[in-house]
């Protein structure tokens, strides 16, 4: 047999095409339930480094993650443009993400400097209980970083203003400059601070410089160094989601209130 | 025949000290740079090419008499990304938060010369099983040179060892301030120049003629 002729050649590219194909998806296949539940349970992780419950890195099994989140977190539905917590829905099986790429179940918004394209109906808020009580909320923010869509989480007080934490759980900045806002040092300088000022307005902002402790500098956090634009981009999300656009009538109804 | 003779224990050992693939044939530096800041993530991507360059040379050297010569760097392309592809996926899997942090340079060990140079430059010439041991071989190299640069870079760079604290950091209220500077990329340059240096005052025989 010559292995060099043309018919021979395109044959055997073809075999190797289709074994290969079958090799790597039948891989995708087989783990695909292990990487979907890999997924939900570091979001999840995120969700309680977020509220401060989890300390971020800290070495956790999948079991104890599990166990903590279903014991100190309750996943809720609100309706983002009113406000109001919507109930007979599948709460756990909800994919904002997916439901914001959907037109049927998301409405474009119009251009703005977090470089959010559309927010979805309902958005999934997870209240942590704390002695029988609700006592903070942690709410999903995205915006447009350098690279790419920034996702995370920012927990808030039930004063619904005074920021507990932030997470954030998927970015594509740049390694070891915009990279950093993972960094568990950089996390430590938020809790304390303040979301709104006294009229109400979202104010915390990212700024250059020293930035003194909660108490002198309320509505300031160290922007991260090198990363101006990373740094401005977590500034205009985070006023983008505490807006009327974002979650400012579910905040504020839930101060009315005075419980979530 | 024995399974694992002289020849299959030379095969093994000589590209780890007497013909590194890093320090010798200076190949797979950018991702040596990049996922040396923590032993863990330098032993997973070590542990994923040793296992990429062992079962590609052994595919690659099963199917070589029935290769077409003109397609033959195509065909061990794609099996050396479809066996890249799987190794991604089953991190993935296993090692959740690992995955995040390497997922890039995972796909880069498709384009790592050293893989492709051994598939070429190896495989098609000889026999599966010692194909296969040389494979294994040349990514222990890279992987303990991987563990040898992240070991220097994560004790120095935050006074820990695979995550365990050895030098209580400042931060944490201890005594040791750590030195960023080897969290950078260009230490790495550094320190696998220094390994180089070292490696060749003990075998003269590795250094160049000017």
């Amino acid at each position: 047999m010559n292995v060099d002729s043309p018919a021979y050649t395109l044959a055997f590219a073809t075999v190797v095409c289709v074994v290969c194909a079958l090799f790597v998806s039948g891989t995708s296949v087989l783990l695909a339930d292990r990487q979907e539940i890999n997924q939900l349970l570091y979001l999840r992780k995120n969700v309680l480094v977020a509220a401060g419950v989890l300390e971020p890195g800290a070495r956790l099994s999948n079991e104890q993650a599990m166990a903590l989140f279903e014991q100190r977190i309750e996943p809720r539905l609100i309706d983002l443009g009113s406000g109001d917590y919507v109930s007979g829905m599948d709460v756990i099986g909800y994919r904002q993400r997916e439901a914001r790429g959907d037109p049927d179940r998301s409405r474009p918004i119009a251009d703005n400097p977090a470089g959010v394209r559309r927010t979805p109906h309902l958005a999934k808020v997870y209240l942590v209980e704390d002695q029988d009580s609700f006592s903070q909320v942690v709410i999903p923010i995205e915006g447009l970083g350098l690279y790419g869509t920034m996702y995370g989480f920012l927990a808030l007080e039930r004063d619904t203003r005074t920021i507990t934490g932030i997470a954030f759980y998927e970015n594509r900045e740049t390694p070891g400059l915009g990279a950093e806002l993972t960094n568990p040092l950089w996390m430590a300088r938020w809790p304390g601070r303040l979301a709104y000022d006294e009229q109400w307005q979202p104010a915390i902002a990212l700024v250059k410089g020293q930035v003194g402790p909660p108490a002198e500098n309320p509505y300031e956090v160290d922007a991260l160094s090198g990363a101006t634009i990373t740094s401005n981009s977590v500034t205009e999300l985070l006023h983008f989601w505490l807006s009327d656009q974002g979650f400012a009538p579910y905040l504020e109804k839930a101060r009315t209130r005075g419980a979530f | 025949m024995a399974w694992f003779g002289k020849r299959e224990w030379r095969a093994m050992a000589d590209p780890v000290f007497d013909n590194n693939p890093i320090m010798l044939q200076m190949l797979g530096i950018c991702s040596a740079l990049a996922v040396t800041t923590k032993m863990d993530k330098a032993l997973v991507l070590g542990i994923s090419v040793i296992a990429v360059a062992g079962l590609a040379s052994l595919i690659v050297s099963l199917i070589r008499k029935y290769t077409p010569h003109s397609i033959r760097i195509i065909v061990q392309l794609a099996i050396i990304s479809s066996l890249v592809i799987v190794v991604d996926q089953v991190l993935k899997a296993y090692l959740y938060e690992i995955s995040l942090e390497l997922s890039v340079f995972v796909g880069l060990i498709i384009t790592n010369c050293l893989i492709l140079g051994r598939t070429e430059g190896f495989a098609m010439q000889n026999p599966p099983w010692i194909s296969f041991i040389d494979g294994i071989g040349n990514g222990l190299g890279y992987a303990v040179l991987l563990l040898m640069v992240g070991f220097v870079r994560e004790l120095l760079g935050s006074g820990r060892v695979f995550g365990y604290p050895v030098f209580t950091a400042v931060n944490d209220g201890g005594w040791y301030v750590p030195a960023g500077m080897f969290l950078l990329a260009p230490a790495a340059f550094f320190i696998i120049a220094a390994i180089i240096w070292a490696l060749r005052v003990w075998k003269p025989e590795q250094q160049e003629n000017d």
